[in-house]
């Protein structure tokens, strides 16, 4: 009989300890298969956050080093310049991102560094307990908008990727979601994708998920998943943002 | 040997990439920009990677990105710069990584002025960021030593798999002398393959390349499971007392000495000249100059101690090294302080007057 599934070679085979319902385990994965299938596992270097995927080395098969709270790409850019051959790429979750990390987000990608970067986007700082993060709703509760996300104090849910889709120096930027069977397939086609993008030395490529994280939501694993639907989807439309690649051919 | 006319931060630059730097990461900050503008014109000659990068913040990050895979990197920058590469010195003293940084100390604290100063001594030789952990400090205090120095500190920085950090300052960073460029000893890494970004890859077993016939490796500063960061902390610090064995200090003629100036850097240019104008008043001072801040050559200083009248520590600071004068006396004898800070110059003839003070 022909084994259809199983698990990636690109993934240890231990649990992870995130939480139930957690979309990051479902993304871990998807990279995993894409780095399978493109072969390059073996020369594949990871950059993993500080964040809930702090622990990312445990979980992949291949070499991953773990950078500052928000410096991965200023780490992968060292990485890739000297060694141009290998695959770099970034994991980071929005406060990683998008908060503390902006700067070295704009200007890896603003220099155009040819990595890619999978931006989990779960509306929340999930390792420090559900704090708000720059992606957290409009009257969305956290921990430090208790009484929900007030735009006059705290400002807007953050659109970075299309903050990033206008810099000249970007290729491919996608935005996609894991909360259903059809859309975690188009998160696979989009992170397989950015992964061509940079083995084609094309540039910067980045695919943002909108992730699940039930905990800091307070609902339940099954509620987190309608949760994406209903509040996240209407605030982070998914699909292409950029794709120099296409519109160049 | 013929002599060249070079300006101090050119001579780092020049001393890093005949040790095989070949990543440079860095933001403008005076005094140090023509160490800057040095490697963007250097780099490419030898096919290394220049970046000037958004922040002291990624600079450093950027060298912890090229270090883990096995370049030899360097980072300078000028007091309030340095202070934002806290961060990840700490991450690369956490992850034992290598890097070389230099610092050409300004006046502070904050934004202070961009005249030459010793302000940061403290901050170099107590391992700057959070954490228990230190860096080996190097203190050139001439043009010459400026070059020869940084290239030993990349042999330093593989060595022990730590920064190193060059503590200069905006007067030496500035100063204009000859120097010679002195073959390397044969313990300097002999350039590897001089197309390669990575000099001597095969020394270095524990760098990431991607894991092509072997298990995954991980570089990383976390360390979870009981007692295992405990455990970490404590090899770290066997590494730093081995460090030790790079003590390094210059003593001049202290032998008759009955006074003892100390002083690293500039104040110790400004000490020896000092020196000579006391000696040829018939004065017995000497001079002791350490190179390395840290490790401190606390032995020599303890050695003298008991048989002279007192140590008289010169800073540009408000006494820092004295500090560390001090531990090494351990009180068995006085030791004075002289400084001016944040951009102040000590006075010759003020030392000489503490030193006749000293003396009785
Ligand atoms: C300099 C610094 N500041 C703060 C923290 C604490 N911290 C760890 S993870 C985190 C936020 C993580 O949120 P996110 O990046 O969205 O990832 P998630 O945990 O949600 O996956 C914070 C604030 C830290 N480790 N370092
Ligand atoms: S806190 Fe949220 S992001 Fe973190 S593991 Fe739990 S569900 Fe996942």
């Amino acid at each position: 009989m022909k084994k259809i599934l199983g698990r990636p070679e690109s993934m240890q085979d231990v649990s992870t300890i995130y939480c139930p319902g957690c979309g990051h385990g479902i993304v871990h994965r998807l990279v995993c298969e894409v780095i399978d299938e493109l072969g390059i596992r073996e020369k594949t270097i990871a950059v993993a956050p500080v964040g809930c995927a702090v622990l990312a080395y445990q979980y992949w098969k291949f070499d991953t080093t773990e950078a500052a709270h928000g410096r991965p790409p200023a780490v992968a850019t060292g990485i890739k310049r000297i060694l141009p051959d290998r695959i770099v790429f970034t994991y980071q979750g929005d406060g990683d991102l998008a908060a503390i990390g902006t700067a070295e987000t704009v200007h890896a990608a603003n220099r155009g560094e040819n990595i890619t970067t999978i931006f989990v986007n779960n509306a929340v700082y999930g390792m420090t307990g559900g704090q708000m993060a720059p992606t957290t709703l409009i009257g969305q509760k956290t921990l430090t908008t208790p009484s929900g996300r007030d735009p006059k104090l705290a400002g807007y849910p953050i659109k970075i990727s299309e903050a990033l889709a206008q810099l000249d120096g970007t290729t491919y930027i996608e935005r996609v979601a894991v909360n259903s069977p059809k859309n975690i397939l188009k998160a696979k086609k989009a992170i397989k994708k950015a992964f061509q993008v940079q083995l084609e030395n094309r540039g910067f490529s980045l695919v943002e998920v909108l992730s699940m994280c039930p905990t800091a939501w307070w609902v339940s694993p099954e509620e987190a998943l309608k949760w994406v639907e209903e509040r996240m989807l209407p605030e982070f439309p998914l699909g292409v943002i950029k794709d120099k690649v296409t519109s160049n051919k | 040997m013929a002599k060249r006319l070079m300006m101090g931060n050119e001579a780092i630059g020049e001393g890093a990439i005949q040790a095989g730097c070949r990543f440079y990461a860095g933001y403008p900050i005076t005094p140090q920009n023509e160490l800057t503008a040095y490697m963007a014109k250097r780099m490419p000659e030898v096919n290394g990677v220049f970046i000037q990068s958004e922040s002291e913040l990624a600079a450093i990050s950027m060298l912890y990105g090229a270090s883990l895979v096995g370049a030899r990197t360097m980072t300078s920058s000028s007091s309030p710069g340095i202070s934002l590469m806290q961060e990840g010195i700490s991450y690369m003293a956490g992850a034992e990584l290598p890097c070389v940084i230099a610092n050409i100390q300004r006046g502070g604290p904050g934004l202070g002025n961009i005249s030459g100063a010793q302000g940061d001594y403290f901050q170099a030789t107590r391992g700057g960021g959070h954490g228990d952990y230190r860096t080996l400090v190097l203190a050139p205090h001439s043009v010459q030593e400026m070059f020869h120095l940084t290239r030993e500190a990349f042999d330093l920085a593989d060595r022990y798999r730590s920064p190193v950090i060059i503590l200069g300052d905006g007067v030496l960073g500035q100063m204009m002398e000859p120097m010679e460029i002195q073959p390397p000893k044969a313990s300097l890494a002999k350039g590897g393959d001089p197309e390669s970004r990575i000099q001597d890859p095969a020394k270095k077993d524990w760098i990431l390349d991607g894991c092509q016939g072997r298990e995954p490796r991980s570089i990383k500063s976390l360390i979870l499971g009981e007692n295992s960061l405990e455990k970490h902390n404590e090899r770290l610090a066997e590494k730093y007392k081995e460090m030790e064995k790079e003590i390094r200090y210059e003593a001049v003629e202290i032998e008759d000495a009955q006074a003892i100036l100390v002083a690293f850097g500039t104040s110790a240019r400004i000490c020896k000249e000092a020196m000579h104008r006391a000696r040829k008043e018939g004065l017995k001072v000497g001079l002791i100059r350490p190179i390395t801040l840290f490790p401190f050559p606390k032995e020599i200083i303890l050695e003298n101690a008991p048989r002279i009248k007192g140590y008289l520590t010169v800073e540009m600071n408000l006494g820092q090294m004295v500090e560390d004068v001090r531990l090494a006396v351990s009180g068995r004898c006085p030791v004075h302080f002289y400084g001016r800070p944040a951009g102040g110059f000590p006075e010759v003839e003020i030392i000489i007057e503490k030193i006749k003070e000293i003396l009785g």
